[in-house]
């Protein structure tokens, strides 16, 4: 295979020029040029755009011709064009071997796996250097070093891009590398819309980081409007990158979803399922009901500022508690479209290095599928002080203290899978661990905002800051990162270096918590979130979770350079099955076969049968050559 | 591990509980005693204190959560540990009813008894406990029409106030006196803001349009920290300043200094009405 395609692979000229991304960025951008002439035309005549000082209508027609010229360049249009054309339907696209297939339009799962990896991983350290320079204005009280408008452009950049990053910060890498894998698939069932959803990734990054040559964003990651209204050129690029992401969420858990329904390989029954498969599940359903209503109210918004619609502005008729609901009934089932995965990843880590099976795995499905029914149901308490139907209070607070009886459930799973096990301290494993004391501390300090008594104090404050904080970066990231110690041995067939990986674990541990739970203390003390001067009693406290704070970002540059080091220098080859576990994906060799398969396998029992005497292997590879029934 | 080669099995479960036990009986005196009169927002006014008595509260029931579910688990790192290389399988525990039972049972009873308390405090307890409520209040104080009235308008990036029974008096400082139920009826005139006066343990959200009430009944006189808590644009860290809570003699004579201070504004200001409508805002303000 390798031999012929060095015999036949074309000069490097041939193969820069082509369908993939540098095609794309040059369309991309003659595309903006074209758009913003069209709507310049567009705009001619109209009083409300030529009142103010930009014209959103252009704006907003230079980024939608730039994402057309974007797709078009990396080959989105060939497939359809080519069927419209009478063309016969072929399944898969660029899986040649080779660095440049991922700079293309892929099919296969595994290429837009590490595509993600990379993609969101890029985007996650821009949005961790933004906190780095917001900690650097928050060591004064006063605007120092940078002015109000670049602090509040940081913070909207840091808050979007890491929301707008993390939703798929584990189903993009995770989900579309290993669910096939883990369920003994060959590919995805959308494998076209796959790559659609990772390549509008960089899109609406780019269009986003765009906002910063537009005066900036001034509203935070939540856009309230009419805040958003007010807002420079700079909220379009927000409203047009919030809404690709919200594309991209919506199709990737449609695909997860229905390739977990139909594509399980024979005998791979519900209660086999692997846990992590499971988390997807459950968070591809929060994707596909949540998603579109942020497509939605960003359509909303997009009208207001171009088209003069009045939806969330009182003194025209409207209600910004329209956006507010709106916005919520998205943003409340997207923090457990964070958290969930995040449940998934640990559960599936601990049976692996406990060396017991998963301890109450219907009790795990149940919690999962328990806070996915909730989390639908909780979203006006993030409006407890906003005046609106103060009568159902009660309700809201009820129902936001419930969903901690199914989150309470995965830590029932994780104490009892720990009990008289037998563990082995590896790097995934001590991240999967922090996870739990992390999310402890997070999901508690909820405890005190779901309470609306207590939450009048804490409300809009660094309490809530540090409270998702706590889930997200303290639960996600922390689970992430061990996904990806546990994992990439199979994606990239290296071994990482341990002792730089245990650096990594302890520094990213400790300083974690040195950052973020002062933080609860300055809530407490009255300083309100998102801003650049605050009280100067307050600066002991804050140069302390700055200076720490930068030794938390000086840890993630020894993961970089912990992956450069292995995959660059030293290449250890990885074993197929390093960490001796029982799941179907460490079953395959190292690297995967572009096929995964080569029959499809049969499930003969469960991933987590660890320690079951008489327990068979997880499948038959062979299943031709299974002995007939009763023999 | 000693004891497992012995062939004992040790009572993992009330070595466990033992240790909970002490860290609780350690732990909840000193969250009560020593941390408990630190907490926010003190005891200026009824709503402030029934906010602390919560955190008090939830503190302490918190906590011990916390410390039942480390101590399991750093209790397994210490005992259940593998050393050395090889992998050895542990017991093939599937799970346990009467454990999950157990559990589900405890956390369901806690958080029904938290909601439930949480809803009392808020609606019988401490009438909205210094949130605000809407135009229509559902937790009304006793004598709530007696109530005095101060609007609170946000606007980028200032504070005013207006005083309805002193003639529509506008201000941009807030004095309030002190053993009166004061009802304020916080809006905006642009975006939305969040009024947040810290010590008096009120927060209402100001939006344009709509007529927000939040009760507030103070006890001790003395200043108060006021914040915008809602991001309202590029000064949102600037709209902070001091209120006052003012014995009531004290508070009619500010009231008549106050009036004498903006009798040449008075004239320009628009009927005091519940909420304003100034025209539309303009891009890039």
């Amino acid at each position: 295979m390798s031999a012929t395609a060095i015999a036949v692979r074309p000069p490097v000229w041939r193969r820069v020029i082509g369908f993939n991304m540098l095609t794309g960025l040059a369309l991309g951008i003659s595309g903006w040029f074209l758009g913003g002439w069209i709507g310049g035309q567009m705009a001619v005549g109209h009083d409300y755009l030529l009142g103010t000082d930009q014209n959103d209508v252009g704006i907003f027609m230079g980024y939608l011709f730039a994402i057309i010229g974007w797709l078009v360049g990396l080959g989105f249009a060939n497939y359809p064009i080519g069927r419209l054309l009478g063309r016969s339907p072929t399944l898969r696209e660029h899986e040649t071997a080779g660095w440049t297939r991922y700079f293309k339009m892929c099919t296969d799962h595994k290429v837009v796996g590490i595509q993600y990896l990379f993609g969101v991983g890029i985007f996650f350290f821009i949005g961790g250097l933004n906190a780095m320079l917001m900690r650097t204005e928050l060591l004064r009280p006063v605007e120092r070093p940078w002015p109000a408008g670049q602090y509040l452009t940081l913070v909207s950049l840091h808050g979007t891009m890491m929301i707008m990053m993390t939703s798929a910060f584990i189903l993009g890498p995770f989900g579309n590398y290993f669910v096939p894998l883990m369920i003994g698939a060959r590919r995805m069932a959308f494998p076209r819309i796959e790559a659609l959803t990772f390549w509008l990734v960089p899109a609406a990054g780019l269009i986003l980081m765009s906002a910063i040559a537009f005066g900036g964003i001034a509203t935070g990651w939540t856009g309230y409007s009419p805040l958003a209204d007010e807002g420079r050129a700079g909220m379009d690029a927000y409203v047009t990158a919030f809404i690709l992401i919200a594309i991209s969420l919506t199709l990737v858990g449609l695909n997860l979803l229905v390739t977990i329904l139909t594509m399980r390989a024979p005998g791979l029954t519900w209660t086999r399922l692997p846990i992590f498969v499971w988390g997807v599940l459950a968070t591809s359903v929060l994707m596909v009901l949540a998603a579109p209503v942020l497509v939605a109210t960003m359509t909303m918004v997009l009208m207001d500022r171009a088209a003069n619609t009045s939806f969330f502005l009182a003194s025209a008729g409207g209600s910004q508690y329209l956006y507010q609901n709106l916005f919520w009934f998205f943003g409340h089932p997207e923090v457990y479209i964070l958290a969930l995965p995040g449940f998934g990843i640990v559960l599936e880590i601990l049976p692996v290095f406990a060396r017991k099976p998963l301890w109450g795995y219907r009790l795990a499905v149940a919690g999962m599928l328990g806070v996915t029914l909730l989390s639908f149901m909780v979203w006006q308490h993030h409006l407890f002080v906003s005046g609106m139907n103060a009568g159902l209070r009660p309700f809201y607070m009820l129902t936001t203290e419930l969903i901690s009886i199914p989150t309470g459930f995965i830590f029932l799973n994780a104490i009892g899978t720990l009990w008289r096990a037998r563990i082995r301290f590896t790097v995934p494993m001590l991240f999967a661990l922090a996870f739990f004391f992390n999310f402890l501390i997070g999901g508690l300090s909820g405890v005190f905002l779901s309470d609306v008594p207590s939450d009048v104090t804490t409300h809009g404050s660094y309490f809530v800051m540090a409270h998702f904080h706590y889930t997200i970066m303290g639960g996600l990231v922390f689970a992430f990162f061990g996904a990806v110690y546990y994992w990439l041995p199979k994606m990239l067939g290296v071994t990482l270096n341990e002792t730089l990986a245990k650096i990594h674990f302890w520094m990213m541990f400790v300083f974690f918590n040195l950052t973020f739970f002062p933080l609860f203390a300055a809530g407490f003390l009255d300083m309100p979130r998102r801003v650049s001067t605050y009280a100067p009693h307050l600066q002991v406290l804050n140069d302390f979770v700055s200076a720490s704070a930068f030794m938390l970002g000086f840890s993630m540059l020894i993961f970089i350079a912990n992956l450069v080091w292995s995959l660059v220098f030293a290449r250890v080859p990885a074993l197929a099955n390093p960490w001796a576990s029982r799941g179907l994906e460490w079953q395959l060799p190292t690297p995967v076969p572009t096929e995964n398969f080569e029959r499809i396998p049969v499930i003969t029992s469960g991933p987590y049968e660890y320690g079951v005497a008489g327990a068979p292997p997880v499948a038959d590879f062979t299943p031709a050559a299974l002995p007939a029934a009763g023999s | 591990m000693t004891e497992i080669v012995s062939g004992r099995i040790p009572r993992h479960g009330r070595r466990i509980i033992g240790i909970w036990l002490v860290l609780t009986a350690v732990a909840v005196p000193l969250i009560v005693l020593v941390l408990g009169p630190h907490l926010p927002p003190g005891r200026m006014t009824a709503e402030a204190a029934s906010q602390r008595d919560a955190n008090v509260l939830m503190t302490a029931l918190l906590v011990p959560i916390a410390l039942l579910v480390v101590v399991c688990f750093v209790y397994s790192f210490a005992v259940f540990r593998q050393r050395g290389e090889v992998i050895l399988d542990g017991p093939p525990l599937k799970g346990h009813a009467g454990a999950q039972l157990f559990w589900i049972v405890l956390t369901s009873l806690i958080v029904l008894a938290l909601a439930v308390w949480g809803s009392y405090t808020l609606i019988a307890g401490s009438h909205g406990a210094g949130g605000g409520q809407g135009p229509d209040p559902v937790a009304k104080p006793n004598g709530y029409q007696h109530a005095l009235p101060v609007q609170v308008i946000g606007q980028q990036w200032e504070w005013t106030f207006r005083y309805p029974t002193y003639g529509g008096l506008e201000t941009r400082d807030l004095a309030i006196p002190n053993h009166v139920l004061v009802a304020f009826h916080v809006t905006s005139i642009d975006v939305t803001h969040s009024f947040w006066a810290y010590e008096l343990g009120v927060k209402a959200d100001a939006v344009p349009g709509v007529d927000n009430v939040a009760y507030v009944h103070a006890h001790k006189t003395g200043f108060f920290q006021i914040r915008c808590a809602e991001l309202c644009g590029l000064w949102h860290g600037h709209m902070a300043k001091k209120g006052r809570v003012l014995s009531s003699s004290a508070f009619q004579a500010w009231i008549a200094a106050a009036k004498t201070k903006n009798a040449a504004v008075m004239a320009y200001l628009p009927k005091y009405n519940r909420v304003y409508f100034p025209a539309p805002l303009r891009r890039a303000g």
